[in-house]
Order: structure tokens, then sequence, then C-alpha cells
């Protein structure tokens, strides 16, 4: 490469130092401190030493990593992978036939909760599942018993808080895919009956089946990073019920000071977003023409 | 359209069945935000969702005040608009070259830029404040306004070379004729061209620095620095006695500049987002 051409690429070069010193620094010093016994006080925060693998082993030797791996899976497959993904498919599908002033209303309800300050969203959240929330009102209007449904069942609580706040996204993914789908085999794929169903499995999803998969990456990618819901709504409680890795990794590094074994959790997540991360971009160039 | 045919019939009905269920759907979506609305103006509000008995705007007055609603509405801003005017000037230049000019380096350079969207937040935040601990940069707002920029740069980027892009390079090379620059044409030439898209951005990254909450909760530590994502928090949240309906007053003062910024470029937005990296590639 000539100087000339070389110099035509150096307004690159700010962004670049941004992202190695913002993105790819801390990502490093994540895996290197991971093997250390870096604490937020105390002797270890001035002069932390190598400690090898012990934070991993560590990892699998207490029940409340394990525990949070799997709560984490079953948290983003439940609101990501089937919530938002199939609530979304749902809401796009039925936008297709119905009024358009129906749907430009329900999208505006749908989207509303995706636009909201994360932390609003988790305030509505949490005072709709409280004891005395929307939620143990309805029921309670239908006759049912109310629960309490942040100390009881937590999880199922934030799985569908975050169904609530993400399905926007999946929503706007999928009608602009259904857009590009022929009218006509849109409509016949929707038309009535079990015929319909089986139009719809067998025409339109295929039609749409590389937006379904790089909407299955994204949401994944954003689910498996939620924080500020969980916090608000349960802090991870009771008893770890709720605490996602996300929060672990949170509580261990600033709550109880071990930051050593708190960047062993956030590696461990920040390897998984790698491995969701390639297979998005691998799966975006094959789509390229 | 639904004349007395039987296939406009049935179409008629599919049609009013679509509609029955989105409307479902819809309310199910606006239920958690109705408890927001009306605790706002009842000033004896709890968790419950009632219509108040007394409705007022004592709330909002209560909120209304410089520490609790002002200055963490200022350093939203000032993190907000920091955070977009780093990644727009960041993104312009890097989307230029990259736009303009074919590389073999184009390609894999997006690529990776891409996968950096990947990196979940939140799992770097434990490292970032490691990181800033060492370079001694906590608690300080021009640090996290380059973070949080660097967090939203690769999608940035992505959308800014998709408008770029769209900008016929038969306009620039007229100018290099008469002797511009590139610099000189990329301002005085492509940036106007593509004003709205650059708008895009601006909001797209400013609604999500507005609403950001872990990251200036880990990086700013005085009160007086923290926006109002975090001083909500620590104000209501962490607080035995809450008073419910000045939290839902708060909430709904700090949520109107997003819904009025979403609302202002949603068309643009929805088109970007099909454009950009994200969908299409």
């Amino acid at each position: 490469m000539t100087i000339r051409r070389f110099l035509r690429f150096l307004p690159v070069v700010p962004s670049i130092l941004l992202l190695l010193l913002f993105l790819l620094a801390p990502v490093a010093w994540s895996f290197y401190a991971s093997f250390t016994d870096a604490a937020l006080s105390g002797k270890a925060a001035r002069d932390p030493q190598w400690v090898g693998a012990d934070n991993y082993v560590r990892m699998f030797s207490e029940n409340s990593f394990p525990l949070a791996a799997w709560l984490t899976v079953v948290f983003v497959v439940a609101s990501a992978v089937i919530g938002q993904n199939v609530l979304g498919l749902l809401i796009a599908l039925l936008m297709t036939r119905s009024r358009n002033a129906v749907s430009a209303l329900v999208g505006t309800a749908v989207v509303a909760a995706w636009v909201l300050p994360e932390i609003v969203a988790a305030f509505a959240a949490y005072a709709y599942f409280n004891r005395d929330g929307t939620l143990n009102q309805v029921v309670g209007l239908l006759g049912g018993q109310g629960l309490d449904w942040l100390y009881s069942f937590p999880l199922v609580a934030i799985i569908l808080a975050n169904t609530w706040r993400g399905t926007a996204f999946s929503m706007l993914v999928y009608r602009a895919a259904l857009a590009e789908v022929p009218r006509d085999i849109a409509e016949a794929a929707l038309m009535d009956g079990a015929r319909g169903w089986q139009r719809l499995a067998f025409i339109t999803l295929p039609l749409i089946r590389s937006s379904i998969a790089t909407n299955l990456m994204l949401i994944t990618l954003q689910t498996l990073a939620v924080f500020t819901l969980i916090w608000v709504m349960t802090a991870g409680g009771p008893a770890g019920a709720s605490t996602t890795l996300p929060v672990l990794a949170y509580q261990e590094a600033f709550k109880f000071g071990d930051i050593g074994y708190g960047t062993a959790v956030a590696s461990v997540l920040i390897l998984l977003g790698m491995v969701f991360g390639a297979v998005y971009v691998r799966l975006l160039r094959e789509q390229r023409p | 359209m639904e004349g007395a045919t039987a296939g406009g019939r049935s179409r008629f009905r599919a049609k009013l069945g679509a509609d029955i269920a989105l409307a479902v759907i819809g309310i199910c979506f606006l239920a958690p935000l109705l408890w927001l609305l009306l605790a706002a103006v009842d000033p004896q509000a709890g968790y419950q969702t009632k219509v108040p008995s007394a409705p007022s705007l004592a709330n909002f007055s209560a909120v209304l005040t410089p520490e609790l609603l002002f200055q963490p509405l200022a350093n939203s801003f000032l993190l907000s608009a920091g955070t977009a005017a780093v990644n727009l000037i960041a993104a312009v230049l890097a989307a230029y070259p990259l736009s303009r000019y074919q590389s073999r380096f184009n390609k894999p350079f997006m690529y990776t830029v891409l996968f950096g969207t990947s990196l979940p937040v939140t799992a770097i935040m434990v490292p970032v404040y490691g990181l800033f601990v060492q370079l001694q940069m906590l608690d300080s707002m021009a640090a996290t306004i380059f973070f949080m920029a660097t967090t939203t740069l690769p999608m940035a980027i992505w959308m800014t070379k998709n408008f770029m892009d769209s900008v016929p390079l038969e306009l620039e090379e007229a100018a290099w004729m008469d002797g511009a620059s590139a610099m000189a044409a990329l301002r005085r030439i492509v940036l106007p061209l593509m004003r709205q898209g650059l708008g895009v951005v601006f909001i797209f990254v400013f609604i999500q620095a507005w609403g950001n909450f872990f990251v200036p909760f880990i990086l700013l530590l005085s009160p007086g620095k923290q926006p109002a994502a975090v001083s909500i928090f620590s104000f209501f949240g962490q607080h035995g006695a809450i008073a419910y309906g000045q939290l839902a007053a708060f909430s709904i003062l700090y949520s109107v500049p997003v819904l009025v910024l979403y609302a202002l470029v949603s068309r643009g937005m929805g088109n970007s987002f099909a454009l950009s990296g994200a969908m299409k590639g």
C-alpha cells in the first residue's frame, strides 16, 4: 500500500483508538484479571497475585455459578427465543391483515415499552408484578388469588417483563421482512384454517428465514446482557432465584469486592457473546448477495 | 372492498379476528404503563392501579426541584449529547474512507466492527471499572462519555456508512476536479446531503445514552454528576419509604424527551435499522 493510500484511511484512526481502548482493552484485561485475586479493597487491590485457574475452579465448586448459568439459559430461551421472537412474529403477521389504524395503535403500544428508558420500564414492571400491583388486581377481578410474583416466581416475572420490553424489536424486524414477501403469497399463507398454517410453515417462514436467524442472534445477545430490569425488579433474589450471569458478575465484583472472581464470570459471558457474535457475522456474510 | 361475496365476507371476518387479537395484545402491552400514568397524578399513590380520588399535579411540583430533577436531567443531557457528538464525529470520519475508497481491508474491518456490537456491555462493566481505576478515570464525565460513545460506535459506523453510500460519488468527483481535498468535499458536499441520516444516527445514540442506567451507575460516583437514570434509582429504589406518585411523575418527566425524539425519527430509524448492518449486512 502506498503512503498516499494509507493516508486516505487516516480518518478511521480515532474510531480504532476508541474501540481498542474502551472495548478491546477491557476484554483483554477481563481475561487477565480472571486469573488473579484482584479485589476492590485491601492488599489484593494494590497488588493482585496470579492465582492460575483458581477462579474458574471455584465457579464449579460453588452452587451460585451453575445456578446462574442455568437461570441465564432459561431466561434467554423463554423471554427472547420464545417470548419476544414468537410474539413479535405473531404481531407482525396479524398486522399484515388487520386494519391500518389498529395496527398503528398497537404498534405504538408495543414500541412504547421498548423506547422508554430502561430504568422507567423496570420501575413500571416492578409496580405491575408487585403484590398490590396491576397484575394481581386483574387476577382478583377475574376471581383468582393474587400471588407475590416477585417473591414466589421471580424468574417468571422477569421473563414476562423482558418479553414485554423487548418484543418491539422483533416486531419491527418481522414487519420489514414480511413487507418484502410478495403480497399474494403472504395473503394466501394467512388465509383460513389449517391450510393457512401449513402455508405459513412451508411458504412464509422459509421466505423470511434469514431475518429469523439474524433476529434470533440479536435478541439472544441483547437478553444475555440484561441487567437493569432484573436489578430493579428483584436484585437477583430471593436467595439467587433470579441471579443471571450479569447479576452474578456484578454482585461478586462490587458487593463482595472480588474483582478476580467477578471478571472470571464476566469472561465467561464475554466468550458466550463472542460465540454468538461470530455466528451472527457469519450469517450476515452468507446473506450478502 | 368488502363486497357481499363469500370471499369478501371471510376476508372481513379474518380482518376482524386479527383486529381483536391485536387489540388484546396492545392492551396487555399498555397495562404496565397504566400505573405510571395514574400514580403520577395521584398524591396518595401506592403500587395499586386506581383512578386517583383527588387528582393533582402535586407529585410533579414535588419533584421539580434543582437537586432532584434539573441537575440530574442536565447531567443526562450532557452525557447523551456528548456521547452522540463523539460518536457522530468518529463515525463520520471512519465511514468516509470506508464508503469512498476501495480496499481489501474494508470488509474485514466492517465485520470486525460488527462483531464488536455483539459484546454484552454488562459483561464488560466489571473489567471497565478495573480499567477506569487503573487509569484514574473513575467519576470522570468525559471518560464516561468516551466509553459510552465506544459501546454504540460500531452500530453508528454501520449506519453512517450506509447513509453515506447512498450519496452518489460523482458529486464529489466534480469537487475533486476543482481541487477540493477529500475532507473539504466531505464537509461541503457529502455531509449536507446526508443531514437527515446524521440526525437519525445522532438521535439514535442520544436515546440509547439517555436511557442507559448501568454504565453511569458503575462509573460515576459523585451524586452531582449522576444522570437521571441513576439519581432516580438512588432516590427511589434504595430507600425504605417510597413516594410512589413522585417516582411516577419523575419517570414521566425523564421519559418525555426520548419519546419525543423517537417520534421525530421513527420513520428514518426504521429505515436505517433495515439499512444498517443489523439486518441486511
